[in-house]
């Protein structure tokens, strides 16, 4: 039967489709957690009870209600939207949350795709989606969404550099682009990176919050001065769309931090053989903390000024990201 | 920011502080939701409104004359009053025939109404007053509009009237 089962998977075809399929149920699954964990989370950090009603217990079902009342509703363009723009900029912010899955490693050997540039790839993948953004905003025949789709443009091009910049520390102590070598070599030197990158995991967390666009670096969709930014004019499943790219790029961003900088499906003290199994929960667990501490910072602080928020990666997060580079660049070199 | 401020933090401590609030908060209302749980899950458990909350208006009609000033004061017009005068005859003979007015029809639109009170406070006669209850809603627009004997039948919900201080 095994012996079947790895046959059947050797064949191309149905270990692509089946990885489709992983993948097709992954996004909608983590993004409906995400979002149900911080509904819950903020209801008790600001002292309320949150959902409770649907599903019965806990109000589990909150967010799949949420989902068929997505589906339900009226497909909206606007008469003065760009119409193929328009409906294409939500699936390409999709795409983009999609395709980063594939470089995650979630355990030994159990990758999508084990790319020898797998953190460049990441990165240049994750910048699609912010050329969906400006589709969104720019295809919206709407001031509002125009202004939002602006300044996402601004602040998504800003936080790249920082972002590409932190990650180079690791990849530098590493001495490979390869996310499965990347762990690996945590594993080898017996310690996860963010001991000596310090400096480097927190200019990545800064710039993937901000990647995000989450507060406290919401200025596109600044509810309060621009309506909800590039999403104004987007209902029913397009918005779905966003809705759940967001919550699955949360997940999938912090799973490229915790490969990065934290070991990624290794625990120290954990024999290979069971890392095999565990590897996934390890990875999960790891990635469900950062994303915590997203929902923490977004509940805690307020947004950052459209001014202050450039000032900061172009004066701080940049600066301080190279200087993490030529640092690691000389330990790596006389150690 | 004066230099003597005992307020001044370093830079940077107002965010760890910020962070331990929500987290603080966060925790002591997930172990102690009885304590700190500044909500209830309404329909299951229900929250006693305060003696003097603004629920819905009750109407005594014995005490209304039909003067109409609750209705020409209502800033939305969701009062909709009408009334006739009916006359009694004189306590003596000869003497002049007594008129009352009377209340054919009292109804507030509470669609409309927003809550303000300025009928109950213009009310010359207390006939108008406020009650805490809440619960009223419908599943049609029109049946909003509460008719006098709805009205008459929250009278029995206000609160009485706290004593007078000494």
């Amino acid at each position: 039967m095994s012996a079947f089962i790895t046959e059947l998977f050797s064949n191309f075809w149905v270990s692509l489709a089946g990885k489709l399929l992983l993948v097709a149920l992954m996004i909608p699954l983590v993004g409906m957690v995400i979002g149900f964990a911080e509904m819950k989370l903020s209801a008790k950090m600001q002292s309320r009870v949150g959902p409770y009603f649907a599903g019965g217990r806990w109000g589990w079902a909150q967010l799949i209600a949420d989902g068929v009342k997505f589906f339900q509703k009226e497909d909206l363009i606007p008469d003065e939207a760009d119409r193929p723009v328009f409906k294409i900029a939500p699936l390409l912010v999709l795409v983009s949350t999609v395709a980063l899955l594939v470089v995650i490693p979630f355990g030994p050997g159990l990758i999508f795709r084990d790319l020898s540039v797998g953190i460049f790839y990441a990165l240049a993948i994750s910048s699609l989606s912010t050329i969906g953004i400006l589709m969104a905003g720019w295809s919206s025949g709407n001031k509002y969404s125009l202004m939002g789709g602006l300044r996402a443009a601004g602040q998504l091009i800003a936080y790249e550099l920082p972002l590409v910049l932190a990650v180079v520390g690791a990849v530098i102590l590493a001495g490979t682009m390869s996310m499965t070598g990347i762990v690996e070599a945590q594993i080898a030197a017996g310690y996860p990176y963010v001991i000596l990158q310090f400096l480097g995991f927190g200019i990545f967390m800064i710039a993937a919050l901000a990647e995000l666009s989450r507060i406290p670096f919401d200025m596109p969709i600044a509810e309060s001065e621009l309506v909800m930014g590039y999403l104004t004019e987007y209902s029913g499943f397009r918005f779905l769309f966003f809705f759940l790219a967001e919550f699955a790029n949360m997940f999938s961003l912090s799973a490229i931090a915790v490969t990065l900088f934290l070991g990624g499906y290794w625990l120290p003290g954990i024999p290979e053989d069971v890392l095999a199994y565990a590897g996934p929960v390890i990875l999960i667990a790891k990635t469900f903390v950062l994303v915590f501490v997203m929902i923490w910072f977004r509940w805690t602080f307020p947004r950052f000024r459209e001014d202050q928020l450039q000032s900061m990666a172009w004066k701080w997060l940049i600066p301080l990201a190279l200087a993490n580079i030529l640092l690691t660049g000389a330990f790596k070199v006389y150690l | 920011m004066t230099t003597t401020d005992k307020r001044q933090v370093p830079p940077g401590l107002g965010m760890v502080k910020g962070l331990w609030v929500t987290i603080y908060t966060m925790f002591r209302t997930i172990f102690r939701p009885a304590k700190y749980l500044a909500t209830v899950n309404y329909p299951k458990v229900k929250e006693t409104p305060v003696p003097r909350a603004r629920g819905v208006i009750a109407l005594d009609q014995e005490a209304c004359t039909v003067c109409m000033l609750c209705a020409r004061n209502c800033p939305d017009w969701c009062i909709y009053i009408e009334g006739h005068k009916e006359e009694q005859a004189p306590s003596t003979p000869g003497g002049r025939v007594k008129v009352r007015s009377t209340l054919d029809r009292f109804d507030i639109d509470y669609a409309l109404c927003m809550y303000c009170g300025i009928c109950v406070e213009v009310c010359p006669f207390d006939a108008l007053f406020w009650s805490p209850e809440y619960e009223y809603s419908e599943t049609h627009m029109g049946e909003m509009m509460h008719d006098m004997d709805r009205l008459q039948d929250w009278m029995v919900t206000v609160p009485k009237d706290p004593e007078l201080e000494k």
